[in-house]
């Protein structure tokens, strides 16, 4: 005989502003079967689980239902309370309360009659429910890490120090990603370079990591604890093994004018080139798209300079296998390009964030003085604008780009650093510095370096001889601004990394109208995603700045580490299973199970002969999703948890009312 | 489709040679411009300054005109009333209340099933570039435009849906098809002032001197405009501009209708170029025949 406790939250005053609790437990104790209901303002807290956990010992409870919010919230928490109290944890069930009624009903009358059909529905169905014992399944215990900037070097490094492989892969020639591009870091100007390269160095040394870099993950197969995925490692065209790094190639090279990607094309590579001078790892690669020998099929002068004979055109793509149990994604961002907005027009004096780095670093082009790309000379007056495409949601991008207010101030601090009796002008729309320090870091912007803040926004911009004309307006005062500049800087938006969102679909995480990977949960499950086994580490995921990319990635290191401390991977068990004695073997199931789960199982008798063969499915890759239970036409499979009973019990709950 | 043309009180007026010159041009191309029978007043810059309600049962008396007259479109050439009446569409079509009241004031549906076009809007996307360029007898060839756009024309962005607002290409489009080299400059869409010319001509002849000035310094030979108001500004006002401030620029303010019926052949009487305080006959002296 079955008895079921009813659990019914008020969340503070989210389902009880909408629903009378109290007379829902009233009218629940009165369904059949049902041995206990009562109400309580938080039932997720300590008192509310040990309310449920009493009750159960107390009333010899065979079932649970705890009617609040959505099973996504709080499922584990009431199940591990269930579980507390003797009772097997899949013997709870949650009617949703919350998203599913006050949330979304206004008329209070009507929501507390739905949620009383809500839990009277999840009363026939736990009634029916069984005992469920987790599976397990082994697991590789090693990490897969998808992109080599700060984030993925973090990652990578954490998890390598608590002694786990992990395989790292970059899709550039070189690790560092945008922050080796960097000048130096706000607030506290750290040099950039000399933080980023020492851990790309310890990166390549590292016994633990096996590096791939100018390498693309090309498929990912599997589940969380055994994934197989393929990386296409890109030609060089040169011998890995024998370089030295020496630069010979680079120099001969006589393609000497190709727009650096480093310098975000602020100066000049070969075609074959290492990406910069502290590269990791410190190998030339062949552009092939601008190489003479690929485009016109001789020249050779790099082959020929190579003192050890490492160049090497005939060299092909190479796809590696690896099998990894957990995968950190960390595959940063770019900025636009300054060409958004026309009417600022294309003037090589107009350029982005991003390329004023490369101006002010002491790896850049121009040893870190800022000089203007149209004639070398030094600026005497910059103009800077923030949001210029962020937060416009009629032409630009209508998020928060998170990083301009403080990199725009920190390029007004290094140019008046360096040019001292230069003027900055800083056009902005309202300045969020809410980091630690960061207030007080553009406070000293304004009063100590004498940066011109100006609230409003640049209409146009043209060239006037020699000089930039920027007209704007100052909504503070009122007045419209015309401003001479010899250099201007679009703080532009930041996107996700093209390429991302095929990434992402490799991997099943699911992304947003703008390209960035959505977390599982904005709040409780920030690192995680709705694919198990998967992370997200940086600006992947939403713009971001170092501090809270680095916390980030220590994150995804602790979610991967904490999976691969138990000695297998426990698995849900809610999975489907065959009925071998009704199953006609026609394989529909296998057909669209979209996890490859179905197998084929030979039936023998006991002198071995095969007597037929059936449908089984691989319970550590099934993942419970039911649609090979609907396709079946000898109705011969269901979902622990979810069988045909259940559901018809739970319809049928629904009929007195 | 069936186009009414909405002229405008200007264009009966000092703008007639932007009217002439409109007719020349689309009996060339043998696009109908046939006027709105009846059609009133826009109501201009008086009546949204004095009744919103006034200014745009104004404006839907007139699309209601043309509803009634089986046609799909209201063609119009002036910038001014061109936003009046695209506006008024756009509020009666957003505003329920706005809605109501006007169609007691007109005794009838409001109007939201006729189109309100603008003329560059007809010549490029109803009859199109490549046929105009294909109608070219006299390509303008070697003559520099700034194409002059104004305010009223792009602003604001939400309701007028013409072109990009803060950086327009329309008339450079039409008037590049008819091979003359539009430059680049930074005035495009800056104000001329407008109406303020009779009471603050100050401000005028300080916004035109800037205009005429950066024009001037993009190379221009002639700006071409899509507006009477702004045509007029920019013309009558460059000797106040000389007088007041010594600077001397000899441009003239023709409209686009004026440059595309050259290309295509008329000649400088139909097209009104007489008209013009500046005049711009020796400008365009190597395409007249």
């Amino acid at each position: 005989m079955a008895r079921i406790g009813v659990f019914i939250c008020h969340c503070g005053e989210n389902i009880a502003r909408n629903v009378d609790v109290d007379r829902v437990a009233e009218a629940a104790a009165q369904i059949p079967g049902v041995a206990h209901a009562e109400s309580y303002r938080y039932m997720c807290s300590d008192p509310g689980q040990r309310k449920i956990r009493e009750a159960i010992v107390a009333q010899g409870l065979t079932g649970i239902v705890v009617a609040a919010c959505s099973p996504h919230m709080h499922e584990n928490t009431f199940q591990n309370a269930v579980e507390g109290a003797g009772l097997n944890r899949y013997l709870c069930e949650m009617a949703n309360l919350r998203e599913h009624c006050s949330w979304v009903h206004s008329d209070r009358e009507e929501a507390t009659s739905k949620a009383l059909e809500l839990i009277a529905i999840m009363v026939e169905k736990v009634k029916r429910n069984q005992p469920l014992a987790p599976i397990r399944v082994p697991m590789t215990k090693r990490a897969l890490v998808i992109g080599g900037g700060i984030a993925g070097i973090q990652a990578a490094l954490d998890i390598a120090n608590a002694g786990r492989d992990v395989v790292l892969v970059e899709r550039e020639p070189s690790i560092g990603g945008h922050m080796a591009q960097l000048s130096e870091t706000f607030p506290t100007l750290d040099c950039s370079q000399c933080i980023m390269t020492p851990r790309m160095v310890e990166v390549k040394n590292h016994p633990r990591i096996q590096l791939y870099t100018y390498a693309e993950v090309e498929a990912v197969d599997g589940y969380v604890g055994n994934f197989t995925v393929t990386i296409r490692r890109r030609a060089r065209s040169v011998d890995e093994s024998k370089c030295t790094g020496c630069g010979a190639c680079t120099q001969r090279c006589p393609q000497k004018k190709i727009a650096s990607e480093f310098d975000a094309g602020m100066g000049q590579r070969p075609a074959i080139f290492i990406p910069f001078a502290q590269a990791v790892p410190n190998l030339p690669v062949i552009d092939r798209t601008r190489c003479t020998m690929f485009l016109k099929g001789k020249c050779g002068l790099c082959a020929k300079a190579c003192p050890a004979g490492c160049i090497d055109y005939e060299q092909t793509d190479t796809l590696v296998t690896e099998e990894v149990g957990a995968i950190v994604m960390a595959t940063g961002f770019d900025v636009q390009p300054p060409t958004l907005y026309p009417e600022y027009g294309s003037d090589p004096d107009i350029i982005n964030g991003l390329q004023f780095e490369r101006l002010l670093s002491a790896s850049g082009p121009t040893a870190g003085e800022p000089r203007r790309p149209s004639n070398g000379e030094v600026p005497r007056s910059v103009v800077f604008v923030a949001c210029a495409g962020s937060r416009d949601p009629a032409r630009g991008v209508p998020y928060c780009s998170s990083i301009c207010c403080m990199y725009t101030a920190k390029h007004a601090l290094l140019y008046k650093h360096k040019v001292h009796d230069g003027q900055a002008y800083v056009f902005y729309m309202d300045i969020r510095a809410a980091g630690k320090n960061y207030d007080a870091f553009v406070h000293r912007v304004i009063a100590e370096e004498g940066a011109q803040y100006l609230r409003g926004r640049v209409s146009r911009i043209y060239r006037d001889g020699d000089q930039l004309v920027v007209r704007g307006a100052d909504t503070l005062s009122g007045t419209a601004l015309t401003i001479r500049a010899d250099l201007v800087v679009l703080a532009t938006a930041v996107t996700p990394r093209p390429g991302s969102d095929a990434l992402a679909q490799k991997l099943s995480v699911p992304y947003d109208a703008f390209g960035f990977a959505s977390e599982a949960h904005p709040k409780l499950r920030p690192v995680e995603t709705n694919t198990a086994g998967v992370f997200l580490a940086g600006t992947c995921q939403a713009p971001r700045d170092i501090p809270d990319t680095v916390a980030q990635a220590g994150g995804c290191a602790a979610k991967v580490l904490a999976l691969f401390s138990a000695d297998q991977l426990e698995r849900e068990p809610v999975v489907s299973r065959v009925n071998e004695a009704t199953c006609v073997a026609c394989f529909d199931c296998e057909r669209v199970c979209p996890f490859h789960a179905p197998e084929h199982r030979e039936l023998r008798n006991r002198a071995g002969d095969l007597l037929r063969v059936v449908s089984h499915i691989n319970e550590g890759v099934c993942a419970g999703c039911g649609l090979c239970v609907v396709t079946c036409r000898s109705h011969s499979i269901d979902l622990a948890g979810f069988s045909d009973e259940q559901t018809f019990a739970e319809i049928g709950a629904l009929a007195p009312f | 489709m069936s186009v009414a043309f909405y002229p405008g009180c200007s264009l009966h007026g000092t703008g007639n040679d932007y009217a002439q010159s409109a007719h020349a041009v689309c009996q060339r191309l043998g696009l109908d411009l046939t006027e709105l029978e009846g059609w009133t007043c826009c109501g201009s810059t008086p009546a949204h300054n004095t009744s919103a309600l006034l200014s745009v049962a104004l404006s839907a008396q007139n699309l209601r005109l043309a509803s009634d007259q089986q046609r799909d479109s209201l063609v119009v050439a002036c910038a001014a009333c061109f936003n009046r009446l695209r506006s008024a569409r756009h509020e009666m079509a957003h505003d329920e209340v706005l809605r109501g009241r006007v169609e007691h004031v007109l005794e009838a549906p409001a109007p939201l099933d006729v189109r309100v076009d603008h003329l560059l809007e007809l010549l490029l996307d109803t009859y199109g570039l490549d046929a105009l360029a294909a109608r070219v007898r006299r390509p303008l060839t070697g003559l520099k435009v700034a194409c002059y756009y104004g305010c009223l024309l792009v602003r604001p962005p939400e309701v007028m849906a013409f072109d990009d607002a803060e950086h327009p290409t329309s008339m450079d489009r039409v008037l590049a098809a008819c091979g003359a080299e539009t430059v680049d400059w930074p005035g495009k869409t800056e104000c001329c002032g407008a109406n303020l010319s009779l009471s603050r001509s100050d401000i005028v002849v300080s916004l035109v001197d800037r205009l005429l000035d950066q024009a001037k310094r993009a190379g221009a030979d002639v700006v071409a405009v899509a507006c009477p108001l702004c045509q007029a500004n920019l013309d009558v006002r460059q000797t106040d501009v000389t007088a007041q401030t010594g600077h001397r620029y000899d441009l003239p303010a023709v409209y686009f209708t004026q440059l595309v019926g050259l290309a295509l052949g008329a000649g400088a009487d139909e097209l009104g170029l007489d008209k013009s305080f500046v005049d711009s006959r020796p400008t365009l002296a190597g395409w007249l025949s």
